[in-house]
């Protein structure tokens, strides 16, 4: 190439030029920009930390499909697998394969990847962290177009864990042939983009899948810049440098939806804010827990903290899951509070003490809201002292069940069923719940083998019911997530929390 | 006697190497934090984290697990991170290129910026412009780094938006290169537009990275300089009737300098500490972002790799200006 000074100007006034251009969102949208919230540290979307991380799914989820298609209110709906069931004694699963799919290399997607993806996942030897779920089945193989497994540990919730974490199908034969590390380096999926290129911690770029089963995606291609910084997302956004962003401060949603050239949509999506209690030394007093309960006002924390952006609840399951009764409600009453605390011996004189943990800026307004509940606390005789902590430590003590009294966190669970919020959240047994008393596991036991669906998430309204009672838990609200993007695109929001661009469309 | 300071020196950064692996190694497994709990969903048993526990050799006592480490170490096997799956080596010296061009344009602007402050100031000494000069410059020191970079961001980004704000390359030239030096490379394939388009993406965090640093070699070149143009020798050469911008540029500054270049290595070593917070901003794809991600996602072997290599980075530009100074200084070089 030759270069002389005069071309090199021209060069440099081209750039200038270039870079002062109109923001995009003024132009029609050609090569759609996403700046996204996190890195994705590995295409393998099965193993690894960031195979159970919920923000990175949506990126998963543009390359590879799931078993079964999630929509984008959580309800199931058929997608590699067109059907799907038990035999009549619940001792076989069977699955039927969609035909005509294609891998993004253009070879024939089949059965026996199905089988082959659910054997791996079951496989301890592979490290997928949901190895524990997919090892209730065994002896997988394949009839025809249809895979059959046998139920080695019956799970009710099998097929829908078949479109939530670590649910994939990966190709059998490429993998087979270039290895983990070839996969990592070239992935290939069935899903609406084709990978065409990848620098970590920068960006992906993403070519629609022209043979894509479920419509080809409106985005011919589709750059997603992972910009962690918040503010810096919402300057990329702002300048016109990117469409769409996602996780942002309630704020500068605010401040920007309404701004020419750009929209909004913030819908509820499936993670929730919740404060655990331990049945440990004052929480073991009913009437600590349900003054503890019926003295914060979540919807005042919404309005002033949230920019009225949360759903109050008053079970740990939104209207979106599957057991979710709108019957439970549990009141805030300040008055009620003070008469349970001086049941017990103690007033504004007199205050039951103990430890809240919360984390600082995880997520919106952690630590904020606890400040505020503390303060409604101390207005009827409770005297909580906040200590913060990473979310890291806090897994660690949950595990080790050590968390304080009370401790602050959110739990997702985009598969909308109660086995993965109440359940996983309030069993006993599990290393990750908090509440151990006997009454619940008893009543929670039974569910989780419960073969008639009815019955089954009958008995989780009624365990939500009863923890609400009894006050062993304190949800607090389901949060609402702000994307921002520029008024060229429409963007569909998924209960998840995904950002899909397979279905975002030109406005 | 160079040559034995020298091996005196690089035993001295061996020795420093195993403390540092060695402190590392042990904080981090005592610190709150464990990957395998943060990668369990909540329906795991306790067999399961035991399962996970031996898949990534945690399950291993910490002494044990650092011998194994080191053992790889020693081979150039820095384990293989947990969240990419890929060797530590491989990923760390994918980015360490990028994080190097970053900060040697940031030193690049600081001494510029720096050094212009110093000898203005110095020129007109005692005037309203040298006051002026002191005030930026402390403005120029008050604010961290980070937050230049929310106001270069705010200012360049949004209001002005003439410079990219967020990460390395535009992903329609990322190039394929030999080497990740994009920005050296890029000169030497004779890829303007690439070289363009990099500066334009390095230009604003490598901006927020000098200006504190600027303000530091402004204030102590310039002290420096003034302190000078009171010895005898620049007096001298005053009176051979040469011109002040002659004394302090001739005569002047290659004394005045030496000071500076030693806090110069010193702060570069900074510099490159503040590329994590700076990266992360900017979304630039270095060591510092990959340093965060590896942080926050608990990934044992992808922080020690990344230590492990700052540490050696330090010590070798702290060897490196120690071997300059000597050069410089003809005191220390005969000596």
């Amino acid at each position: 190439m030759k270069l002389s000074r005069r071309s090199l100007l021209k060069m440099s006034a081209a750039t200038v030029t270039l870079s002062v251009a109109l923001p995009a969102f003024a132009q029609a949208i050609d090569e759609l920009v996403i700046a996204y919230n996190v890195n994705l540290p590995s295409w393998d979307p099965t193993v690894g930390p960031s195979a159970v991380n919920p923000t990175i799914q949506g990126l998963y989820q543009s390359v590879f499909d799931q078993f079964i298609l999630q929509q984008p209110d959580l309800t199931p709906a058929p997608g590699l697998l067109t059907d799907w069931g038990w035999n009549e004694d619940r001792t076989q699963v069977w699955m039927d394969v969609r035909e005509g799919v294609k891998w993004h290399d253009g070879s024939d997607f089949s059965a026996e990847d199905v089988a082959w993806s659910l054997a791996r996942a079951a496989d301890p030897a592979t490290g997928n962290p949901i190895q524990f779920v997919w090892g209730t089945l065994a002896n997988h193989r394949v009839e025809g177009n249809r895979v059959i497994a046998d139920v080695a540990q019956f799970d009710p919730t099998i097929f829908k864990w078949m479109y939530f974490l670590t649910g994939y199908v990966l190709p059998k034969a490429y993998y087979e042939r270039v290895g983990a590390e070839g996969f990592e380096a070239a992935p290939i999926g069935t899903g609406p983009y084709k990978v065409e290129q990848y620098e970590r911690n920068a960006f992906v770029r993403l070519r629609a899948n022209a043979d894509y089963w479920n419509g080809v995606p409106e985005f011919e291609t589709v750059t997603i810049r992972f910009v962690t910084d918040a503010a810096s997302r919402v300057a990329e956004v702002e300048s016109g440098r990117s469409h769409v962003t996602l996780e942002i401060p309630y704020e500068e949603y605010d401040r920007l939806r309404d701004r020419s050239g750009l929209a909004g949509v913030a819908a509820p999506v499936s993670d929730i804010a919740m404060i655990f209690f331990n049945d440990i030394d004052v929480m073991l007093d009913e009437n600590v827990r349900r003054a503890a309960v019926h003295a914060v006002d979540k919807q005042l924390i919404i309005d002033r903290l949230l920019s009225g952006y949360g759903v109050a609840i008053s079970t740990l399951e939104t209207p979106e899951y599957a057991a979710f009764d709108p019957t439970i409600e549990v009141a805030y009453d300040p008055d009620l509070a003070r008469e349970l605390l001086a049941a017990s011996g103690y007033s504004t004189d007199n205050p039951v003490r103990f430890t809240i943990q919360t984390t600082r800026g995880f997520k919106p307004k952690d630590y904020e809201m606890i400040q505020a509940i503390v303060g409604m606390w101390r207005r009827v005789g409770i005297e909580a002292e906040i200590e913060v902590y990473e979310v890291a430590r806090h897994y660690e003590l949950r595990a080790a069940d050590q968390l304080a009294p009370a401790a602050f966190y959110n739990w997702g669970n985009s598969v909308g069923d109660p086995t993965t919020s109440t359940g996983f959240a309030m069993f006993g047994p599990s290393p990750h719940s908090v509440w151990d008393s006997p009454d619940l596991i008893e009543m929670i036991g039974p569910l989780w083998a419960e073969p008639d669906e009815a019955t089954r998430i009958q008995g989780w309204k009624d365990v939500s019911r009863y923890i609400a009672e009894h006050a062993y838990v304190l949800p607090l609200l389901q949060y609402v997530q702000p994307i921002l993007h520029a008024s060229g695109v429409t963007v569909v929001p998924h209960a998840s929390g995904a950002l899909l661009p397979h279905l975002m469309t030109r406005a | 006697m160079f040559l034995r300071r020298l091996l005196t020196r690089i035993a001295t950064t061996l020795v420093t190497l195993l403390g540092v692996a060695v402190i590392v190694f042990a904080v981090i497994r005592i610190v709150p934090g464990d990957p395998v709990a943060m990668m369990l969903p909540p329906g795991a048993t306790e067999a399961d984290i035991a399962r996970l526990n031996a898949f990534y050799g945690l399950d291993k006592s910490i002494p044990e697990q650092f011998f194994i480490w080191l053992g790889g170490v020693v081979q150039g096997d820095f384990g293989t991170s947990i969240t990419t799956r890929q060797p530590v080596l491989g990923l760390v010296l994918s980015r360490l290129p990028a994080t190097l061009e970053l900060s040697i344009m940031a030193l690049v602007i600081a001494v510029a910026l720096g050094g212009l402050v110093a000898l203005t100031g110095t020129r007109l000494r005692y005037t309203r412009t040298e006051g002026a000069l002191d005030v930026a410059n402390g403005m120029a020191l008050s604010v961290p780094d980070f937050l230049w970079g929310l106001v270069l961001i705010l200012l360049f980004g949004v209001l002005w938006p003439v410079f990219t704000i967020s990460g390395r390359v535009s992903p329609q030239l990322v190039p394929e290169f030999a080497t990740s030096f994009f920005l050296f490379e890029s000169v030497v394939r004779l890829r303007f537009d690439l070289w363009l388009d990099l500066v334009q993406h390095m230009l604003m965090p490598a901006l927020a990275l000098a200006i504190p640093l600027a303000a530091i070699i402004g204030q102590l070149l310039k002290q420096s300089l003034k302190e000078t143009m009171h010895l005898d020798y620049v007096t001298l050469a005053r009176t051979k009737g040469y011109s002040e911008n002659h004394v302090i540029l001739r005569e002047a500054l290659r004394n005045a300098v030496l000071p500076t270049l030693t806090l110069i290595g010193v702060q570069f070593t900074f510099l490159i500490g503040g590329t994590v917070i700076i990266e992360r901003l900017f979304s630039y794809e270095g060591l510092g972002n990959m340093a965060i991600d590896a942080v926050i996602n608990r990934d044992l072997p992808l922080i020690q790799g990344i230590v492990l290599l700052f540490a050696l980075l330090f010590t070798l530009v702290n060897l490196a200006v120690d071997l300059l100074y000597a050069v410089l200084n003809p005191r220390l070089r005969h000596a």
